[in-house]
């Protein structure tokens, strides 16, 4: 980083500036002269989109120049991606990142699956990244989150062998620790230890990273790659590649159902970390039917859903939120539903994206829902 | 209609007049009446997308740039008048067509942090969340309603028949030039409530968690406007400091005048609060109609009323955005019609002056002769 940079950084932060841009702060004014510009809030310019796999979900890679604001990353965190669609209304997912460690400002890259709609007419930000994105566009980033992360890396040896567990698109963070551990010249031979990555896929078309996977199998530095087509986890394959894996340092991720049969295999050991990839829960009930679980997940509070509004169903609970007008009007009382599918009862208009912010007062459950409360 | 539970009116003990307005409807009719308001409503969230992102984000843009030529004009000791206009249009529009609506909600369903209810801030001495408090929810909740909206008379004026005439307001006129030069001042000392402390249904140890915010809001508009930037153009620091101050007063008047239109003039209904008990989602359009009033005027005109020239269509709506209000207008004019229901509106001088007879009038005891039946004539009375 040049001095220039450091120094204009420095001022950008300052805390005279953001006097001077009270009560917007800084971002507001930077963004309208370039969206690259940002005293603290991440954006990124689309450089590049390769497609990995085709089919009927395909999956690209889609790599990112980060505003000058990004932090890094450490392997097998995740970033949330803002995109405009539907309307420019932004929407936010998680993806894991696929790229080796970044450093502050350095390039870096996602790898998605295009999911399919939501709901007709509704557009996905997987599908929009994968299938409608061009370089050049900003994206809205937050800085890496995430805790499934690697100990290992060649400043910090262990004696341990690592094992790398993964499922369809979750191959994605293992995969940037794989190529976090040979870009800084992981050698398994030399420490004597190993690194077993054990990846599922449903076919060899879906593969992604399937030529790169290839050449590590091929390079004898102790990373054995052991690709497993339209099998289903199971603990006796895994024994026979890792007699000892319960003992062995393991990062695994993949869809709910592989990730309930690793947990079950590893039953209380230490060693396992994992990681989820949650899709959308909203399973909208027939009708106007009012089934389900109701949960505030702050209070801990869960009942079941009586078809009320939100609002009244926490009350219900003994719970106090913050409301107003009671109608819909005000904002008083809007909450982050977590998951769930909830109905607007001004509108009757339905919606199941999760992390959604809504006016309780308004809204009744649709089956099982879970609010920020 | 859509069930739900609207706020419960608590019975307090007036015991004046009970029934303010002869309702011209049945509650069928006013039920029909919101219905096809209720229709509107849905058409326009179905509607909401780019158009009014974009909008919002042009007029984001032009107040940036307002705001930035402004600071930088006053560099040039002889373009000061252009630097106060320019700075006084940035702070315009920043508090009515960006900040009051942006607050509303109206533009949540961007998901843009920005553009945000619960994140943005003005540039405003009074604070964002008892901005909100006052105005989003009491306000627009119990418009109009004697005893439960603050915003009649702000709790220092006397603008209505029914407010106790006491000798305090026969200072009328001098209160509201007062509070219209210090608009923003006044806005944020609305959430004290200095009125219901005076009265005794307050008490000061109330108002302490509402200090921090204040101050906070208070010290950070100082600094900039009044140390930061007129340090900032070194020996000119008494003609910037001046230039800034008279931007904030330019809003001020502005902003007082737009805002008195809305719900002042003659011929605007007020209601009790026994009329609006067990109020229905038709009955609460039907109060806002008949509690709110505009002005005509041309597009730049609206917008640099944040649209709140369409005051009505705003009460109606509240939480969509204002730059909808315009085009709907016909609709609502038309509907009105067939209920035979006034819509109140006029241009700014006629709205100014019926609010400033006003004024002038309920300074004095009585004034019951001034306000007109409503549902027969929008005309003021000035003869």
């Amino acid at each position: 980083m040049t001095l220039t940079q450091s120094l204009a950084e420095r001022v950008l932060a300052s805390r005279a500036l953001a006097a001077l841009t009270s009560p917007h702060g800084v971002d507001r004014y930077l963004e309208q002269i370039n969206p690259m510009w940002a005293a603290t809030e991440v954006r990124a310019r689309i450089v590049d989109i390769v497609r990995e796999t085709d089919g009927e979900n395909p999956v690209a890679t889609i790599t990112l120049q980060p505003t000058s604001t990004w932090r890094g990353h450490r392997a097998g965190q995740y970033v949330q991606v803002g995109v405009e669609i539907n309307g420019n209304r932004r929407t936010t997912r998680c993806f894991s990142i696929s790229s080796a460690e970044s450093d502050p400002g350095e390039q870096f890259s996602v790898t998605v699956r295009a999911h399919e709609e939501a709901k007709p007419g509704q557009q996905r930000v997987s599908r929009f990244l994968v299938r409608e994105a061009r370089p050049g566009q900003i994206l809205h980033l937050s800085q890496a989150e995430g805790q499934f992360t690697l100990t290992e890396s060649p400043a910090t040896p262990t004696n341990n062998e690592l094992l790398m567990i993964s499922g369809g698109s979750g191959i994605t963070p293992v995969m940037a620790q794989v190529r976090t551990l040979l870009r800084d010249g992981y050698d398994g031979r030399a420490n004597r230890k190993r690194v077993h990555f054990l990846h599922y896929a449903r076919s060899t078309e879906d593969q992604i990273f399937a030529e790169e996977l290839q050449r590590i199998a091929w390079q004898d530095n102790g990373i054995d790659v052991h690709l497993r087509y339209g099998e289903h986890f199971s603990a006796e394959s895994l024994a026979r590649l890792v007699p000892d894996f319960r003992r062995t340092d393991t990062w695994a991720c993949g869809p709910a159902p592989m990730m309930e049969l690793v947990t079950a295999a590893y039953g209380d050991s230490p060693r396992l970390r994992t990681e989820f990839f949650k899709l959308s829960t909203g399973t909208p009930v027939d009708g106007d039917s009012a089934e389900g679980d109701v949960s505030f997940s702050r209070a801990g509070k869960t009942a079941t859903n009586s078809g009320a509004s939100l609002l009244e169903q926490a009350e219900a609970l003994g719970l106090t939120p913050e409301y107003g007008c009671r109608m819909g009007i005000c904002f008083s009382c809007v909450s982050r539903k977590e998951e769930g599918t909830v109905r607007n009862v001004l509108t009757g208009e339905e919606s199941s994206l999760p992390g959604e912010d809504i006016r309780i007062c308004v809204s009744t459950p649709v089956g099982s829902c879970s609010v920020d409360l | 209609m859509t069930t739900i539970a609207l706020p419960k009116l608590k019975k307090t003990e007036r015991t004046e007049k009970v029934q303010k307005n002869d309702n011209k409807l049945t509650p069928e009719q006013i039920e029909a009446f919101g219905e096809e308001i209720d229709a509107i409503r849905q058409r326009l969230i179905g509607q909401l997308g780019e158009e009014d992102a974009n909008y919002i984000r042009g007029i984001v843009k032009k107040q940036r740039q307002f705001e930035v030529a402004g600071r930088a004009l006053m560099y040039l000791p002889p373009a000061w008048p252009l630097a106060v206009a320019s700075l006084s249009i940035s702070k315009i529009l920043d508090n009515m067509e960006i900040g009051h609506n942006v607050m509303h909600g109206q533009y949540d369903w961007m998901g843009d942090p920005g553009l945000n209810s619960r994140m943005y801030d003005w540039d405003n001495v009074c604070p964002r969340d008892q901005w909100k408090y006052s105005h989003n929810y009491i306000h627009h909740t119990f418009t109009n309603i004697l005893g439960k909206d603050r915003d009649i008379g702000y709790g220092i004026l006397r603008m209505d028949e029914d407010q106790k005439w006491h000798p305090y307001y026969l200072g009328n006129p001098v209160y509201a030039t007062l509070l219209m030069l210090f608009f923003e001042w006044g806005v944020a000392m609305h959430d004290l409530e200095v009125e219901n402390i005076v009265k005794g249904t307050r008490r000061l140890e109330d108002n302490k968690p509402l200090y921090p915010g204040l101050l906070r809001k208070v010290r950070n508009q100082a600094l900039k406007d009044y140390l930061l930037f007129p340090a900032l153009t070194g020996p000119l620091f008494p003609l910037t400091l001046a230039g800034n101050l008279t931007a904030n007063l330019i809003r001020n008047v502005w902003a007082f005048n737009i805002i008195f239109c809305g719900h002042f003039p003659a011929g605007v209904a007020t209601f009790s609060e026994e009329e609006c008990e067990d109020e229905t989602k038709g009955h609460w359009y039907y109060r806002q109609l008949l509690g709110s009033a505009n002005i005509t005027g041309g597009k730049l005109f609206h917008v640099m009323t944040g649209n709140l020239s369409h005051q009505i269509e705003h009460h109606l709506f509240p939480d969509l955005p204002a730059r909808r209000y315009p085009e709907i207008s016909g609709e609502i004019q038309e509907i009105c019609q067939r209920y035979g229901l006034d819509y109140n509106t006029g241009g700014l001088s006629k709205q100014l002056f019926s609010v400033a007879r006003k004024i002038c009038r309920f300074a004095l005891p009585g004034g019951g002769t001034t306000a007109p039946e409503h549902g027969t004539t929008t005309e003021p009375l000035a003869a």
